[in-house]
């Protein structure tokens, strides 16, 4: 198994609350501990949050946060900005700040998520057209949660179908090449066991396929450990009635858990039964910080899934 | 101040927040809660799982809302005296539906619907749904038929785009950008058509011709129509601020959900919209009176009534629920010190899912009858 990290692009979505820029972190963790130069890109949301690989005030740049693992957060508005600048130079920056092309196009439904889609096909570039950048062994896209996720993901095809002819059509089709090519391009869907997750996982499945595109792994993040067999749990149940108040706590921490853990366990069934991609597991982490959390779930994801060493040739 | 008592008497409740913290049970909740209470209430949701949407009555997509059966509800006899109604959005009929009732004639709504900018646009998931949730409410708020609305928003990219989305998809819309094409030159639409102007001719180069075309056919067709999007655009956002709506923010207990839920309480404040509190889902409430005994003293404990192996292992899942209980403790505190004015409700992390109207019903316990947490506040500033 060679995992996706044999890809050179990989875009990591999911059910929003999963933890799905921390399995992407992960992955991103993974890849450069392998010596492979990998760049985590986050997709700007725009509400300050901050994330936790991006380092403050460096939106938009490329910026090495441990050996071989650079990380940024892509702005629409500015990769629109480099694009007018790469195809029409001065002018172009002039042209970008004025409020008719602003009116007409920022403000366009699907002209952000092009410009992101644009820029993510910069990045993974093997010749970085735009002339700045270092070129990566691996980019992986902490995109957005499933429903806009496959927006983003259709949207070269659907300005390509808009435009018809034309260097936005063009351009379009070439992205859209890149993310339809399989050796190139990987999707990764991060899930929890439970129904909903699930369910929207087999979706993101269903609408790839709609597009011709494949999962090539889906990552089950937070599993609670399934510490306890038919004849604990008569034991403990009969703990949760104990009058000592650490006995009977402490029993109904255990039933809460073993709860979760069989339901967790039916969820991780239904995926199996009708999933035929790799399944990779990663437990539950308690109350860790978040960028400690990644690094514990990069090594949990270099256990479960090999990560091959870096071709040294390339 | 409990939760009951701040929704009481409101006709509008929008539960925002972000993705994956149960926002459609919480609202379902909340709409239980006050039909419990007597009122004729509508939940409106976007795509719920489908076991929930089953226990709703929701089996396909209405678009409007259905009567819930709560008869066999296990009230422990206190009844619902109220009615329960809910919906699942429909954004493309919706976004149909309202061309319909802005158009002048069929012939003209129907040039709409079939022009390909229009299509791209209503179908599009950034922005439309939530365009979509709020023109819906508004059409429903007017219409009359219920006492409450409780409104689920739609999965975002991120909490705030509720109330960022629907206003650039009205900017666009009602015409600003068709305003600013006309304003410059006074030569209207055919300006864009020959590509006089520079700007244009610079986007018409890097979009392609059709693009620009579909557009300003598109323009031209909600041309007549720019004022009922305005009117529109300015009666949702009255209805927005009016006293008799609540915003109820719902979030887990997590770091990142967390920051969106204050960010997003922030913007609520500042815009001077109606913050009615915040609902903290799935939290381990600590269990015991002694949550901070150590491991191996648990472990100790439990030996002397099973063997010291299991023993141990019942130690170890002690352990680890505790320090969530902790760190989610110190989530809600933080909400506290960021919103000390606001009543703010825990729900615990149920060892079941909530898929039934029993569950559901228990959700609302915790909601209506918990007494919400108000700190007196010193340390506030303002």
């Amino acid at each position: 198994v060679t995992g996706p990290v044999s890809h050179r692009l990989i875009f990591v979505t999911g059910k929003g609350g999963v933890g799905k820029s921390t399995v992407a972190a992960a992955l991103a963790i993974a890849s450069a501990r392998s010596g492979r130069r990998t760049l985590l890109a986050e997709i700007s949301s725009q509400t300050g949050a901050q994330h936790p690989f991006v380092p403050p005030g460096q939106i938009a740049q490329e910026v090495e946060v441990e050996p071989a693992l650079l990380a940024m957060s892509i702005d629409a508005d500015l990769a629109m900005e480099e694009y007018l600048q790469i195809r029409l130079g001065r002018l172009g920056g002039v042209l970008g700040s004025t409020r008719l092309f602003q009116a007409l196009t920022m403000t366009a439904p699907g002209m952000r998520e092009m410009q992101t889609m644009a820029k993510i096909w910069e990045l993974a570039h093997p010749e970085r057209p735009a002339g700045t950048g270092d070129v990566y062994d691996l980019v992986v896209v902490d995109a957005p949660a499933t429903g806009h996720a496959i927006g983003l993901l259709r949207t070269p095809a659907m300005f390509a179908e808009l435009a018809r002819v034309g260097p936005v059509a063009k351009g379009s089709r070439l992205i859209g090449a890149m993310i339809a090519d399989p050796a190139f391009t990987g999707f990764v869907a991060v899930t929890t066991a439970e129904e909903m997750a699930v369910t929207e996982t087999l979706h993101l499945r269903d609408a790839l396929h709609h597009d011709g595109l494949n999962l090539s792994a889906v990552v089950v993040n937070r599993l609670y450990p399934d510490r306890f067999t038919v004849s604990d749990v008569e034991q403990v149940q009969d703990l949760t009635a104990d009058p000592a108040d650490a006995v009977h706590s402490a029993a109904r921490a255990a039933m809460f858990e073993h709860h979760r853990a069989r339901l967790q366990s039916t969820q991780i069934t239904r995926l199996r039964a009708h999933l035929a991609e790799p399944l990779v597991t990663l437990p539950f982490l308690f109350g860790d910080e978040a960028d400690q959390c990644a690094h514990r779930l990069a090594d949990a994801l270099n256990d479960a899934w090999p990560v091959p060493a870096a071709n040294a040739g390339r | 101040m409990t939760l009951a008592s701040v929704l009481h008497g409101k006709r509008l409740v929008i539960c925002g927040g972000p993705g994956g913290v149960g926002k459609t049970t919480s609202s379902a909740a909340v709409a239980l809660g006050m039909a419990a209470a007597g009122a004729r209430v509508a939940v409106i949701t976007i795509d719920p799982a489908k076991r929930l949407a089953n226990a709703l009555g929701l089996h396909e997509l209405h678009n409007d809302p259905v009567r819930v059966s709560l008869d066999r509800v296990r009230t422990n006899g206190t009844g619902v005296d109220g009615e329960l109604w809910a919906m699942a959005l429909d954004p493309k009929r919706t976004f149909d539906e309202l061309i319909d009732h802005v158009a002048p004639d069929a012939e003209r709504a129907a040039q709409i619907k079939s022009n390909r900018i229009y299509n791209e646009l209503s179908n599009a998931i950034s922005g439309s749904q939530e365009f979509t949730a709020v023109s819906k409410l508004f059409d429903l708020e007017r219409a009359g038929h219920f006492d409450v609305l409780v409104l689920d928003t739609p999965p975002s990219r991120n909490a705030l785009d509720f109330l960022h989305a629907p206003r650039r998809l009205s900017a666009f819309l009602d015409g600003r950008a068709l305003r600013l094409l006309m304003r410059p030159t006074g030569l209207g639409m055919r300006v864009l058509a020959r590509g006089a102007s520079p700007v244009v001719a610079a986007v018409s180069h890097l979009s392609g011709g059709d693009v620009l075309a579909d557009t300003s056919s598109f323009f031209r067709l909600l041309g007549e129509m720019t004022d009922d999007f305005s009117d529109r655009a300015a009666g949702v956002d009255r209805m927005l601020r009016a006293p008799t709506t609540a915003f109820l923010l719902v979030t887990s207990a997590e770091p990142h959900p967390v920051d969106e839920t204050v960010l997003f309480g922030r913007t609520l404040v500042d815009g001077g919209l109606p913050f009615a509190g915040i609902v903290v889902n799935r939290v381990h409430e600590p269990l015991g009176r002694r949550p901070k005994a150590s491991r191996s003293d648990v472990a100790t404990l439990l030996a002397h009534r099973v063997s010291p192996e299991l023993a141990s292992r019942v130690a170890a899942s002690a352990e680890a629920y505790q320090s969530l209980a902790r760190s989610d403790a110190l989530a809600t505190a933080r909400l506290r010190r960021a919103f000390p004015a606001e009543p703010i409700v825990t729900i615990p992390h149920l060892p079941r899912d909530v898929h039934d109207i029993d569950a559901l019903w228990e959700i609302h316990a915790h909601l209506f009858q918990a007494r919400a947490h108000i700190r007196a506040s010193p340390r506030r500033t303002g």
